[in-house]
């Protein structure tokens, strides 16, 4: 059972033993950011294992797109982007981990779904990556499209979204294939480049990553076209810290809106004589927004200043990877993401 | 051999008399039940104070709770089936009953080849041939050292290093070897082979009635009745007449690589392979040692009186020796056997989807840890109590009846 028994049964014993939250009448009206203050530190959720999303550089520094959103919050929240304890989680014990409160924050390439939202008490605060189920197959197999994989086998992570993706497809176009799951990364990632598998499919992300990390063996690895499912991959919170769930929403809606205004980490001090009210309100220097979310007013300006805006985000972590960003744009240049105004 | 009640030994015991139990704190029998009362009372109450907190707080999380998802469509794929298994209309609960059933498969053919390669080594062991003990205990030595979990991931890299299916290595038609699987050509059921397979267990039950009357008949007259020659008329000669009778039919369906993969015909998975053989090889070694030092705690004396009688070397170590051995070595294999089922979990990490495996998916697809764990929990504790208490019988039925 390794390591999924022991985070889960840790966050199973405190969902036991816990008392139940309420928050405190002199506190902000938020379990969970009281909980973070009162700790000096934000506890977050990541996959660690996830070129591109979290994965651990050669200094031990966790970087990716998940990394940097934990960061963001944290700089919200507490002021400073390096008060945040990266968890690693699996795809089995993840939701376990934030509803019993070891974690306060997980970003973990999670998928946005109906049945999720309903069933968990979670809820996602926002998608930092628009995704979609892929596949990923040998040059020499010959195979052009996901509709030749007839009676194939193909390689999935238990208990991700795309097992479900997966046998939906091959249903829907009358299809058989043989599930191979292994829950570990690089063993699942091992068995199709030895052939253990005709295919590997996941998040097309992943697979463009795992493809770009394969360096000049790359095109010996085709992706195919069709992407079978939409997976808004989003950062989740507790339902019923309404407060916590405002704070994280906010945090992306301003690294969007930073992105839209043209400030960058680089140049936001420049801003600061800015006359726009838009801006002077984002870098709190009008208004009391910081002061709704029951943050400080410059906590806009401390994630862009120490994280960056959302295209710095996906520049500093996914452009390496040779993914481009289509629909995970802001929507001024015709992608998805779109910040409700900030005032 | 003379009854418990009139035995004059005993007669001459007078057990004491029972006093009634007092209300007082300086009677230890009423001390000992009040003690009893609290401590049940108390570990009662920490479990009930459990069960609400649990509650209430997945109430107040807004989590989903109970087991209605049992009954719900599972969409989840599975690989390896030993039932009819579609995801688009078979339930969770189906998808549970195959994780147990994969589990077993994996647990009790592990048990059968680890105790028969456990017992092979350790016997080994003890032999005279320089070369077999250093081997033998080469084999433990290292075995034991290893992680599974380490032994599992090796094994399953090993069996990835085979061919593709298209070049894998062949015995004649029949026969494929490929990183896929060792696929084998599956014989054509027909009412003739059930018509076998009835006869053989008949067969079987015959054979061990007349083993129980043959041993009667040794304790009374010393003659020594013939065991084997009636055991493969009945269970070999009687099927294969009843077979032959009915037309002998021999019909095979062969795997025939189409497409990926090999169609049709029967096959063992690398990832079962890798399991099952990572599981015996690591169990054997623990049997190995337990079969040795039973065989070494009955005393030599034992084989020379043997040898003296005028014995001869295989009889002596069925009749006089393993009959000895076996109360030293069942006791411990039991929790060899039972670790072997508990340790089949790590098939997780090299994709075998075993109850572990199929359970973890299902929590996580509804969300419903605490349900998801305590199936597998219930079905672990199902399985290991089986176990204990089968072999519990069999060592009552071998132990020493003190007389």
């Amino acid at each position: 059972m390794g390591r999924m028994t022991g985070v889960t049964t840790w966050a199973l014993l405190a969902l036991a033993l816990s008392p139940i939250g309420t928050a405190r009448a002199d506190g902000s009206g938020s379990v969970t950011l009281d909980a973070t203050r009162a700790r000096g530190q934000l506890v977050c959720g990541v996959a660690g294992t996830n070129p591109g999303f979290s994965l651990p550089d050669t200094k031990g520094v966790m970087r990716g797109i998940d990394a940097d959103s934990c960061r963001a919050v944290t700089a919200a929240v507490l002021g400073d982007a390096e008060k945040v304890k990266f968890v690693p989680t699996t795809t089995q014990n993840r939701f376990t981990a934030l509803q019993s409160g070891e974690i306060d924050v997980l970003s973990r390439s999670t998928t946005w779904t109906l049945g999720r939202e309903g069933n968990l008490g979670l809820e996602f605060a926002w998608v930092n990556y628009y995704d979609g189920t892929g596949f990923l197959v040998k040059a020499a197999a010959g195979v052009k499209s996901a509709k030749e994989l007839d009676g194939a086998t193909v390689c999935v992570q238990p208990g991700s979204t795309t097992e479900v993706a997966d046998a939906d497809y091959f249903r829907l176009h009358n299809m058989k294939f043989t599930p191979i799951l292994i829950a570990d990364l690089s063993e699942i990632q091992g068995a199709f480049l030895s052939g253990r598998c005709d295919a590997y499919s996941t998040d097309a992300s992943s697979l463009a990553t795992f493809r770009y990390s394969q360096g000049p063996k790359a095109s010996e690895l085709t992706l195919l076209p069709e992407i079978i499912s939409k997976e808004p991959l989003g950062v989740m919170v507790r339902k019923s810290d309404d407060k916590w769930f405002d704070i994280v929403r906010w945090t992306f809606a301003a690294m969007i809106t930073a992105e839209e205004k043209g400030i960058t980490s680089q140049n936001i001090d420049s801003f600061m004589d800015s006359k726009d009210p838009d801006v002077r309100r984002f870098l709190g220097l009008e208004g009391d927004l910081g002061k709704a979310l029951g943050l400080d007013p410059k906590w806009a300006y401390n994630v862009v200043k120490q994280v960056g805006n959302l295209g710095e985000i996906w520049d500093r972590n996914i452009t390496p990877m040779g993914v481009t960003r289509g629909i995970n744009n802001i929507w001024t240049k015709g992608g998805l993401q779109y910040a409700p105004p900030m005032r | 051999m003379s009854d418990a009640a009139t035995d004059p030994r005993l007669s001459a015991v007078k057990l004491a008399p029972r006093k009634p139990i007092r209300l007082s704190w300086s009677d230890p029998r009423l001390r000992a039940l009040i003690w009893q009362i609290v401590i049940l009372g108390v570990v009662v109450g920490i479990g009930w104070y459990l069960i609400q907190n649990t509650s209430r707080n997945l109430a107040a999380r807004r989590i989903a709770t109970g087991f209605g998802f049992l009954d719900h469509t599972a969409g989840i794929p599975i690989g390896e089936t030993l039932i009819a298994y579609n995801p688009a209309e078979s339930t969770y609960g189906r998808a549970l009953v195959i994780g147990v059933l994969n589990t077993l498969k994996v647990a009790i053919v592990g048990m059968i080849l680890a105790t028969i390669l456990g017992t092979m080594i350790g016997i080994g062991r003890l032999s005279k041939n320089w070369l077999m003990a250093r081997l033998t205990a080469f084999y433990v030595e290292t075995i034991r050292d290893l992680p599974l979990l380490l032994q599992l991931l090796f094994w399953y890299t090993v069996l990835q290093g085979l061919p593709a299916p298209r070049q894998s290595l062949r015995l004649g038609d029949f026969v494929f070897l490929s990183n896929r699987g060792l696929k084998l050509p599956l014989l054509e059921w027909g009412v003739a082979h059930t018509a076998a397979a009835g006869t053989f267990v008949l067969g079987l039950i015959i054979t061990l009635l007349w083993a129980r009357r043959a041993r009667r008949i040794q304790e009374n007259t010393g003659q020594n009745p013939p065991l084997w020659p009636v055991a493969v008329g009945l269970m070999v000669g009687l099927p294969l007449l009843v077979w032959g009778v009915m037309g002998a039919p021999w019909q095979w369906e062969k795997p025939v690589l189409r497409g990926f993969n090999f169609q049709g015909g029967g096959s063992v998975t690398p990832e079962y392979f890798a399991l099952l053989l990572g599981l015996v090889t690591y169990t054997a070694g623990y049997i190995a040692e337990i079969v040795r030092s039973g065989i070494q705690a009955v005393p030599h004396g034992q084989w020379e009186a043997a040898g003296a009688l005028g014995l001869r070397r295989g009889a002596i170590l069925r009749r006089i020796v393993l009959p000895q051995a076996l109360r030293v070595i069942v006791p411990p294999m039991t929790s060899q056997y039972l670790n072997l089922t508990k340790n089949s979990s790590l098939a997780v990490a090299i994709g075998y989807q075993d109850l572990v495996s199929i359970a973890n998916t299902t929590l996580n697809q509804t969300g419903q840890a605490i349900e998801g764990i305590a199936v597998i929990m219930a079905v672990y504790l199902t399985i290991s109590l089986s176990i204990s208490l089968f072999m519990n019988w069999y060592n009552a039925h071998i132990a020493l009846v003190e007389r």
